[in-house]
């Protein structure tokens, strides 16, 4: 295992980088520079996941803000802007800053590793894709110091909400803000799963078969289609958007022609794929833990993969039962209506595979499981209330009450947070090599549980009772308070359990005191498991021969004929390609793109005219295509690396 | 040139799970994405021709200020640019390095032309007397018809320009003596991506021009 058997040489004369100019940082690159040129998708995802964290915290204290301001009637703690502005960023950091990125860090770590891949398709594009998030991340949160503070029109930004003309506060700049860093992230979202699917499609082992993927490989094939499918539809709505707040065309515009309605279509017909989106993954690493911790095969294995993909397909054919208050008419409401509630089924078939599952297995009651079984259980009260949504005259009861708070929370944390800290508390011993400490995993679940619960069930009743959401203060006597108080304590729990939880993973990797893991702490049945704790730069020293579904697990107890095979190392070993800085470059360009379009703006104060001043945009942009430029014409490049047989 | 052959042996084709390169299987997955990209244009585009079809309280006539000629003539010219297009892929798979240059220059060149048509149409669609369209109104008068034409054929437009520069990429490079058909997947991409952007016009311009003297 010791790194000095590895035998180092120089790149041979092919593999010379063809512009030498800026060459490549090389094999040896250490400290930031590493972190800042890697294009390794481990490191990737870990960045990927540490950023999400941070913004995790982020969200989360917007959210304790929120809980504060609502835990009494006719409360002060934020004003009526400020609240807006809270549930505003709130919703877009939860969405887009974390749900999805800590899906795309497992699709980074774990995705290559399950189909025995030494890196993903593109490597360049996927750290092009992680400094694209951080860009989009820091733009929307510069919006706080800028005219207007942070956007305040909801995460759906309704028009016209975002109507420059109704603006509260002159030339507010937040929609501006939300609607280039939405952008930025869209576009990080669809480079990584552009490359999620030709890597799963085209760089499978040999033996790994479509039907032999592991299923949270396939959810990170089926969330790559919905994403490259959905967000066009969001990136041409934001650029209408932009359009109409920038250079005063019509679309969203009702004063001049424009219909308001067709902003939320085009949101929806984005928002709802972007649900699944955001839980698909989840379900993934459900299905992943669930066999592992009740040592028995995944029951129904292709119908969990059918149901994903038909969740898929139908989510883009349900978007309009977010508007059945709009009034669409009788026929499209009772088409999106019976479609939704075919939705349940595949969401319903899962949820019994799950089950089947556990049935009859040796379940052990580790971390990740119980938050897997957290997810199980939660995610169905969260569905329950989804369906009882699809029907319309129930719906119209419900819409804009706390009630459809409840559900998607329940949705969004009970099913995909949930989800995803079951991940991490599986595959972090991957990540780190050491076993994180499963008295304080079961603190935090109790924790989490118990305050997640105590927040969003009592949700249900205020919102039947009538309770607005996105509203900033309540009136006495509608008995509001007491319920909202428990909201309120319960969110505290939550935010403590989510905050001791991010502190465990965050220091996992420091921490002296944690037992090392070894290759296959859990008895795990996939491929990452054969690989050594924390994985080494290669992944696999020899590709693997994939015989069988749960490839680890047959090898320790299946008969022969199943274990893998391994392919035998080429004369000239492992090649590993060299880091590059201009995906960063790249970034950083665009970031300049984003920053000069927002600011090209300003106001003559003696004429009152609008003088556009392009400079810095255009400057930003020339950084990006100089970027991309150089990155087409860098070369290759790289080194050979000669790992022993043993060290993977 | 290639991230792909970073996975492999450098000096050979990277062997993939389909036998499809990396490069044209992202291809077809960006093609898939931009189809909804246009998809969406277009839909608002048509929404609203039926919705908004006055303006000032008169029918709005559109015909009065398109030059269905001049359209005619660069759609025609766009098309032609894809035989161009074809024949230049070709070129570089037989290891022609004289008829690929030539055949990159012909695309590039009417490719421009298409532009040209377009930057022409739009300055006289905005100074029509007495027909202006704008982003923002018809004849002075409010209107989304602006809006959504321009936007939508200026993406498209858009497309043709980023295409143009990513061709005139591969011009010079041919010119650096090291082309070869080694960069053949590469001009192929690059082929794929002008025939979509050409196929797209091919829905443009029936559905946005066309259709304005037939209904």
């Amino acid at each position: 295992m010791a790194t000095e058997s590895i035998k180092y040489v120089t790149p041979d004369s092919d593999t010379k980088i063809e512009t030498k100019a800026f060459p490549r940082p090389g094999q040896h690159t250490k400290g930031i520079v590493n972190w800042l040129t890697t294009i390794d998708h481990k490191k990737i995802g870990i960045m990927y996941g540490v950023a999400a964290l941070f913004f995790l915290i982020i969200g989360g204290i917007e959210a304790l803000l929120i809980r504060s301001q609502l835990w009494d009637h006719n409360m002060d703690v934020l004003t009526n802007r400020q609240y807006n502005q809270m549930f505003t960023m709130h919703g877009t950091t939860m969405v887009f800053l974390v749900i999805m990125p800590l899906s795309a860090a497992f699709f980074n770590f774990i995705m290559p590793l399950q189909i025995g891949a030494r890196d993903v398709a593109f490597p360049r594009m996927n750290t092009l894709s992680l400094w694209c998030f951080i860009a989009g991340g820091i733009t929307l949160n510069l919006s706080w110091f800028f005219t207007g503070g942070s956007p305040a029109i909801g995460w759906f930004g309704y028009a016209p909400l975002t109507d420059t003309r109704f603006a509260e506060v002159l030339g507010d700049m937040g929609p501006d803000f939300w609607i280039f860093s939405l952008q930025i992230l869209g576009l990080a979202s669809l480079l990584a799963s552009f490359n999620f699917i030709t890597t799963i499609i085209n760089m499978r082992a040999p033996g790994m078969t479509m039907m032999r993927l592991p299923v949270f490989t396939w959810m990170t094939l089926i969330v790559s289609f919905l994403i490259i499918l959905a967000f066009p539809a969001i990136t041409i709505a934001l650029v209408e958007l932009m359009f109409d707040r920038t250079y005063g065309t019509n679309f969203y515009d009702f004063l001049e022609g424009g219909k308001p309605h067709l902003w939320q279509h085009l949101f929806w017909i984005f928002g709802h794929p972007e649900v699944y989106i955001l839980i698909l993954p989840a379900m993934g690493i459900v299905s992943e833990i669930i066999p592992v911790f009740s040592r028995k095969p995944l029951f129904g294995y292709g119908l969990i993969i059918f149901s994903g993909a038909i969740i898929g397909f139908m989510g883009f054919a349900v978007w309009s039962h977010h508007m059945f208050t709009t009034g669409m008419g009788i026929v499209a409401t009772s088409a999106f209506s019976i479609l939704t509630m075919l939705i349940a089924i595949p969401t319903g078939i899962k949820i019994f595979n799950w089950i089947g599952t556990m049935w009859g297995g040796r379940i052990r009651f580790e971390t990740p499981m119980l938050f897997a079984l957290g997810f199980i259980t939660m995610f169905m009260v969260g569905g329950f209330t989804g369906i009882m949504h699809s029907s319309v005259p129930i719906d119209a009861q419900h819409q804009d009450s706390y009630f459809v708070v409840a559900h998607f929370h329940y949705v969004l944390i009970g099913g995909a947070l949930f989800g995803l800290f079951a991940g991490f508390y599986f595959w972090l011993p991957k990540l780190s090599g050491k076993m994180l400490n499963e008295k304080l995993g079961k603190f935090v679940f109790t924790l989490m549980f118990i305050g997640f619960n105590l927040t969003f069930f009592p949700m249900h009743y205020l919102g039947m009772i009538g309770q607005p959401r996105r509203t900033h203060s309540y009136n006495e006597g509608h008995g509001f308070e007491t319920w909202n108080q428990i909201a309120t304590i319960g969110a505290f729990i939550l935010g403590v359990g989510i905050a001791i939880g991010v502190y465990q993973f965050v220091t996992a990797a420091f921490n002296k005191k944690l037992k090392p893991a070894g290759k296959n702490p859990w008895d795990a049945r996939t491929l990452e498991w054969t690989l050594s704790s924390p994985v080494k730069e290669y992944n696999f020293a020899r590709t693997p021969i994939i015989k069988s579904r749960d490839q680890a697990w047959e090898n320790n107890y299946g008969p022969k004929e199943n274990h893998s095979d391994k392919e035998p190392l080429d004369d000239h070993g492992v090649h590993m390609p060299d880091r590059s800085w201009y995906p960063l470059v790249t970034a950083l360009g665009i970031f300049g793109l984003v920053l000069g379009m927002l600011f090209h703006q300003s106001v003559d104060l003696n004429t009152g005219e609008i003088i556009r001043d392009y400079t810095y945009a255009i400057a930003g942009g020339v950084v990006a295509i100089i970027g991309i430029i150089m990155w087409s014409i860098e070369g290759p490049a790289g080194y050979h690396l000669f790992p022993k047989e043993s060290e993977e | 040139m290639s991230e792909a052959s970073a996975h492999a042996l450098d000096h050979h084709e990277p062997v993939t799970s389909t036998g499809i390169h990396n490069k044209k299987v992202l291809m077809w997955a960006f093609l898939g994405s931009d189809c909804m990209f246009f998809g969406t244009l277009i839909s608002t585009h048509l929404i609203y021709r039926k919705i908004s079809a006055t303006v000032g309280g008169n029918f709005l006539d559109i015909r009065d200020v398109f030059d269905i000629e001049l359209t005619s003539f660069s759609t025609f010219i766009l098309l032609a640019s894809s035989l161009f297009m074809a024949l230049a892929v070709s070129a570089i798979h037989k290891g022609n390095l004289t008829s690929t240059r030539w055949m990159l220059f012909g695309t590039i060149i009417f490719g421009a032309i298409f532009l040209a048509c377009q930057v022409y149409e739009f300055t006289h669609f905005v100074h029509a007397p007495g027909n202006e369209l704008t982003l923002s109104s018809y004849r002075g008068e409010p209107h989304v018809f602006g809006s959504t034409f321009y936007v939508l054929t200026g993406t498209h437009g858009t497309h043709v320009a980023i295409g143009v520069f990513w061709l005139l990429g591969w011009l010079a490079y041919s010119f650096t003596g090291k082309m070869s058909t080694a960069d053949a997947m590469d001009v192929e991409c690059c082929g794929l991506y002008w025939h979509f952007v050409d196929i797209v016009w091919i829905i443009i311009f029936p559905v946005i021009y066309l259709m304005e003297y037939a209904f």
